[in-house]
């Protein structure tokens, strides 16, 4: 075993843990941060998307001891400070951009990451930007129109609801 | 996974030093590695991650040749070498997904050298040299076959130096499940002859296309290529298209690649 | 005007705000004080004599709390199927007995053998390394026609062979259709393959056993669609336990698509373990364990052909299929290729005579079951892609092939045992050519034809059934189970209130729609309303959610509770207005009595309830909570058309999907916003079948698909912007809501549409095959492209699931 420490949405978190243990795993069996939620196990479906240092990676394809000394960010810190929904979050609601909620903070995080370099994608872009991320609920359509709309994007030309 | 000691040195010679302890292995982003071994597929009883090595980060121009740290992410060089050699950043911008290109690095693809990963295709390709804590290694001399490198234990790769050509593309056909290539051309034409190189097809790993660059050396266009095809002998045959498939997407892709730069 | 509440109104899902702040309890996030860790050990070979397996030095490995084999669950029962077909000679289906740990043999890979509780994952994976298996390999039965021949291996011993049944229906018709076919002006004949498919829910499956000695009440949370089926198929025929003594909690879910439906393995050993080693027992699947004992889906392989007379007019329909059961019958299975598929045949068209052979066959691979849609998908994909050819064969046009043979007249008893309440075929047609845009299609062509590329157009029809019923005449056709839905409404004395249904949400958004359906009948608003669900503690007996039922049959029960509650409600508010009870009138969340201005509000009366001073006591009695259960008397009949446009790369043989429209008639819509929803996420799984989906065995019974490193998840760069319409509307005449069920029609709609279009294409580059096999991979279409020398070596690949890849 061996210590950990990183700051976790803003605030200090530490823990024992082994070498084999995922920062995912850390998340959410150590700080109890249960919305980063794993999908596959090859590195694909993007169910666990976390920001380290400000980049998205994917949380069960790095050792928590990667970690050590990190600013993360997981989806349970992406709301406003009154608890509110923050844009992305309010678009995928606003656009039924979530069905059964499994996929969706990978997707927000992974939205927030595009948008903090990309702040206009177009909708090329947007799949493309999600080749790592997979939703089996929502065929991606009001996925694509949430991020557009979190955009600033008019998105009154894109067919049905 | 089993489990493992995480050693994380902050410099080339103390990673090596760690390397040489009883079962131990190099751990670079990790977007292979530790899938690796979530399937138990490795056992190592110490990981000696690399990603701390800020020495081994970093894109630079040295002279001609654009200088990649084996650390460095494919982000990183996605960003950073597009000044330089825009036909490398195209490549490492579409190596599997943002979050994957945020963490792994060249140093590990090339190290690990799957045969249908996109770096050994622009590394053999460019004509670079594999830079390690020991020598230099031409790339023509390091692919050794599928996930087989000239590599020596304990030997991590520190550095990657491309010759820029005039000009470059990597065409890449995915494989629809994986997002790896199912066969990729990565095309450079230099002043001195036009380099090709292919992956994800053959059994080999990586390849040069030696008939389709000296017909590009002549000639360099599409139509150079097209009626050229490569032997469906030693071509990788799966779920995902036959060894003839593969083998006519070499030609498909190649040509491709070319028309975009020719 | 869109509503901005109650029926009819997009609604925003209240559910949302968990999922996205990470605030969503997903089974895999209840953790147990105290709770140990199993990982099963599972057959790495698909058939084979199990002759020992030695757990002593794994016993002693750390943190190990008991090992369990098979042996340990001698005195249990088996897995059960739910559903008994009878044959075509009127005997009853063949049913192997289904262990919860192998025993004797192993008859797939991934069964589980053994299991290991320890304190943690990675102790229970490490000492189940330890365990020495000895198996003696058998040959594997993968290809189900190699299966049924004389002499092949058996998969189950005790059986007469590995087919489970032969199925005709209508088996009284068979001389008529044969006959009919003698005297057909014109026959389409077409044999097809409809892939094995893998449903990944992105949720993994998980179960966490718990059990209490102080009242001996044992509790298991489940990734399940349906909690009580799980308590009563696990309590009842599994571990003995009586329901009062076993709660099933399944809170959110993360995806079903029908292979939560059933009950598995893992369920029983959490359960029974939990009281075995006196501790909470959890179990995560991977994603490589779901891969491997998740129940697949689809995996026919059939023969169609189509009688028409000299007017194009269609005149019988016979069938042949082989259906892939697997190695075991999982909880629906023999339903799936025979009630939910046998029946749908007539599609939307008035042929006279249908005659449907369906043989189930065992094989050493995953059991299969229902996948969104269930057999219905395997019809229609058969019924569309044989009339498509049919046009072609004939030179007409493929849609008005279609149109001329609709049904018109409702309601219409079709030759297949169902009758169609209501739908208008040429209404939802005529909207598809409209938002597919077909006029502009073939200018759309030559602009692909310009960048060297092929484009085709491909349509097709589907009818839906959704709500399966009645229980009485599904008890006859061998469920083991009822099929009605379950509702309480409890109305709290401040007037909000709480329904608990028996339906379950796995993303459906029930919570929402559920809410705006009572609000709505009451007059309030929807933020009064709470719907609970997915625990066999708070809510009453349900069948849960599948088969597109919430809506059509929990809904309807969730009416009938609440036409319950209103009408007592009224009961007290004439007693409040002191008139006479049926001049009370309920609106906007008031009594009134009509033609006065006399009122009361719908929270004084519920306070009235609770706080009876001034109440009828001698006639009602106080409270205000109503259960209905409610049993269809039909299914109900979704129906429309798609269409969908591809290019393909005459290159590579890579199709993209350009275009894709779908025209439904869902009947009467609660949410669009959540319909709409619905059919994005069914055209995206229809599609993902045709073009990339395909779960294969190799020909020893080796996965040769078993991650998302070899099975193809459609991505967002896969699928375009949907066209979607659900204007079209013919109400289901036979429950309250008038709806009839979108859950499923995408992915039962789609797959047709983009293989038609596929042959489009190609067609309009000078090749006509015919027919290709989905899933239609770029290597498939080129093989097909560039003929017969291209088909001449294969990979190992075999089985009617995994056609060897044509080189």
């Amino acid at each position: 075993m061996a210590q950990v420490k990183m700051t976790v949405n803003g605030k200090a978190a530490s823990g024992e843990v082994e070498g084999r243990t995922l920062l995912a795993h850390f998340l959410r069996d150590d700080l109890g941060l249960t919305g980063t939620h794993i999908g596959c196990d090859t590195s694909q479906c993007g169910a666990c998307v976390v920001h380290v240092n400000g980049e998205a990676v994917k949380a069960c394809s790095m050792l928590a001891l990667e970690a050590e000394g990190a600013e993360v960010s997981t989806i349970e810190g992406q709301a406003n400070a009154d608890g509110s929904l923050n844009v992305i979050q309010q678009a995928f609601q606003d656009h039924h951009g979530l069905q059964c909620g499994f996929c969706t903070p990978g997707m927000v995080m992974s939205t927030a990451a595009l948008l903090k370099d990309n702040p206009k994608p177009s909708e090329a872009e947007i799949r493309h930007y999600l080749d790592g991320n997979i939703c089996r609920c929502t065929g991606y359509h009001n996925i694509v129109k949430a991020i557009m709309a979190a955009s600033g994007q008019d998105t009154g030309q894109i067919a049905a609801e | 996974m089993y489990n493992f000691e995480v050693e994380r040195p902050t410099s080339v010679s103390n990673a090596v030093a760690a390397l040489g302890r009883d079962e131990a292995q190099p751990l670079s982003g990790g977007q292979t590695l530790i899938p690796t071994l979530k399937a138990r597929l490795a056992a190592p009883s110490v990981l000696v991650s690399l990603t701390g090595i800020e020495d081994m980060k970093g894109v630079r121009m040295e002279g001609d040749k654009l200088c990649i740290g084996g650390a460095t992410t494919h982000a990183t060089v996605m960003r950073e070498a597009e000044a330089h050699y825009p036909g490398l950043a195209s490549l490492a911008a579409r190596i599997g997904d943002p979050a994957v290109r945020n963490r792994g690095t060249i140093g590990g693809s090339l190290a690990n050298n799957d045969p249908s990963a996109c770096y050994p295709a622009g590394a053999l390709g460019s004509g670079a040299t594999i830079v390690t804590n020991n020598r230099e290694i031409a790339a023509d001399d390091y692919f050794m076959g599928m996930f087989e490198t000239a590599l020596e234990e304990d030997e991590i790769v520190t550095e990657v130096k491309f010759p820029v050509p005039d000009a470059a593309r990597y065409e890449k056909f995915i494989q629809p499940a994986s997002r790896f290539p199912l066969v990729a051309a990565f095309v450079a034409r230099f002043s001195d002859g036009v380099r090709v190189a292919i992956t994800g097809a053959s059994e080999n790993g990586v390849f040069r296309w030696t008939e389709a660059e000296e017909a590009l050396n002549g000639n360099f266009g599409a139509d150079a290529v097209k009626g050229l095809s490569v032997s469906a002998d030693g071509m990788i045959g799966d779920l995902h298209g036959s060894s003839a498939y593969r083998a006519h997407l070499v030609g498909v892709m190649t040509q491709r690649a070319v028309a975009s730069i020719a | 005007m869109p509503k901005d509440g109650g029926i009819g109104a997009s609604s925003k899902r209240r559910e949302d705000v968990r999922f996205l702040t990470g605030a969503g309890n997903y089974t895999d996030d209840i953790n147990i004080r105290g709770q140990a860790h199993v990982f099963f050990l599972r057959s790495d070979v698909a058939h084979g004599t199990l002759n020992n397996v030695d757990t002593s030095e794994a016993e002693g490995m750390p943190g190990v709390v008991r090992i369990f084999t098979g042996a340990d669950f001698e005195a249990v029962g088996s897995i059960p199927c739910g559903w008994q077909v009878t044959d075509r000679h009127g005997d009853p289906m063949q049913e192997p007995r289904h262990p919860v740990l192998a025993h004797g043999k192993v008859r797939h890979v991934g069964e589980p053998i053994a299991a290991v509780v320890a304190e943690t994952l990675g102790q229970a994976r490490d000492a189940a390394e330890a365990i020495v298996v000895e198996i003696d390999e058998l040959p594997a039965v993968i290809d189900m026609k190699e299966a049924v021949k004389d002499g092949a291996p058996k998969v189950h011993d005790d059986l007469t062979s590995n087919l489970c049944y032969d199925w005709g229906f209508v088996e009284e018709n068979k001389d008529a259709v044969n006959k009919a076919f003698d005297d057909a002006a014109h026959v389409t004949t077409l044999e097809l393959v409809n892939n094995r498919l893998v449903a990944n829910p992105m949720e993994p499956r998980v179960a966490v056993g718990d059990y209490s000695r102080s009242d001996d009440q044992h509790t298991l949370y489940t990734t399940s669609q349906n909690p009580h089926v799980i308590r009563l198929l696990m309590g009842a025929f599994v571990l003995g336990i009586p329901e009062h003594k076993l709660r099933v909690v399944a809170p959110d879910v993360g995806g079903g698509f029908g292979t939560k439906i059933f009950h598995y393995q893992e369920e029983a050993f959490c359960t029974f373990a939990a009281k075995a080693c006196n501790r909470p027992v959890k179990w995560t699947s991977s994603r490589s364990e779901a891969f491997i004992s998740d129940a697949h889906g689809r995996d026919h392989v059939t023969k169609i052909e189509l009688a028409l007379d000299g007017d194009n007019n269609f005149t019988a329909i016979r069938t042949d299929t082989y259906a892939n059961m697997g190695a075991y019958l999982s909880t629906f299975a023999p339903s799936v290729p025979t009630w939910l598929h046998g029946t749908l045949m007539a599609g939307n068209y008035k042929t006279p005579l249908i005659y449907v052979n369906v043989k189930a066959v065992f094989t050493n691979t995953v059991p299969v079951d229902a996948y969104r849609g269930a057999g219905r998908p395997e019809a229609t994909y058969q019924l569309e892609r044989l009339v498509d050819k049919a046009a072609h064969e004939l030179g007409v046009d493929p849609m008005e092939l279609r149109r001329q043979n609709f049904i018109t007249e409702f309601p219409y008893a079709t030759p297949v045992a169902v009758e169609y309440d209501t739908g208008d075929y040429n209404a939802t047609l005529d909207k598809l050519i409209e938002i597919s845009d077909k006029a502009g299609f073939e200018a759309r062509r030559k602009e692909s034809e310009a960048k060297g590329k092929l484009r085709g157009f491909g349509m097709n029809c589907y009818i839906e059934a959704c709500g399966i019923a009645p229980s009485n005449l599904v008890g006859q056709l061998g469920a083991r189970a009822g099929l009605y839905e379950s509702a309480t409404v409890r109305v709290n004395a401040t007037g909000g209130l709480v329904v608990m249904t028996g339906s379950h949400s796995h993303g459906q958004g029930h919570e929402t729609t559920f809410s705006q359906v009572v609000a709505e009948m009451i007059g309030i608003d929807e933020s009064m309303v709470d719907i609970v669900h997915g625990d066999t503690a708070k809510v009453p007996m349900g069948m849960g959610t599948y088969g597109s039922r919430s809506i059509a049959v929990g809904g309807s029960a969730m009416v009938r509770a609440t036409e319950k509650i209103i009408a007592k409600a009224k009961k007290i508010a004439s007693h409040l207005l002191e008139a006479s009870e049926s001049d009370i009138e309920l609106k906007d969340g008031a009594f009134s009595v009509a033609g006065t201005d006399k009122s009361v509000a719908w929270g004084d009366v519920t306070l009235a309830a609770y706080v009876p001073h001034n109440y009828p006591l001698e006639d009602i009695e106080p409270g205000l909570e109503e259960t209905a259960f409610y049993d269809p008397s039909n299914f109900t009949y979704p129906s429309g058309a798609y269409a969908c446009e591809v290019e393909l790369d005459p290159d590579t043989g890579h199709v993209t999907i350009e275009r894709f429209a779908a025209a439904d008639d869902f009947g009467n819509v609660i949410n669009p916003m959540i319909v709409t929803g619905q059919v994005h996420g069914g055209l995206a799984q229809g599609i993902g079948q045709a073009l990339m989906e395909n779960c294969a065995y190799d020909s020893d019974g080796q996965l040769l698909s078993a991650s998302y490193m070899d099975y193809a998840m459609p991505r967002a760069s896969d699928l375009p912007f949907y066209s979607v319409d659900h204007s079209c509307q013919t109400p289901c005449t036979h429950n309250p809501l008038g709806v009839k069920g979108c859950g499923e029609a995408g992915a039962i709609g789609s797959p047709p549409a983009v293989v038609n279009a596929v042959l489009d294409a190609m067609r309009s580059g000078g090749k006509d095959v015919g027919h290709i096999d989905m899933p239609v991979t770029p290597a498939r279409v080129w093989a097909a492209m560039h003929g017969a020398e291209a088909n001449a070596a294969r990979v190992g690949a075999v089985g009617s699931n995994a056609k060897p890849q044509p080189e």
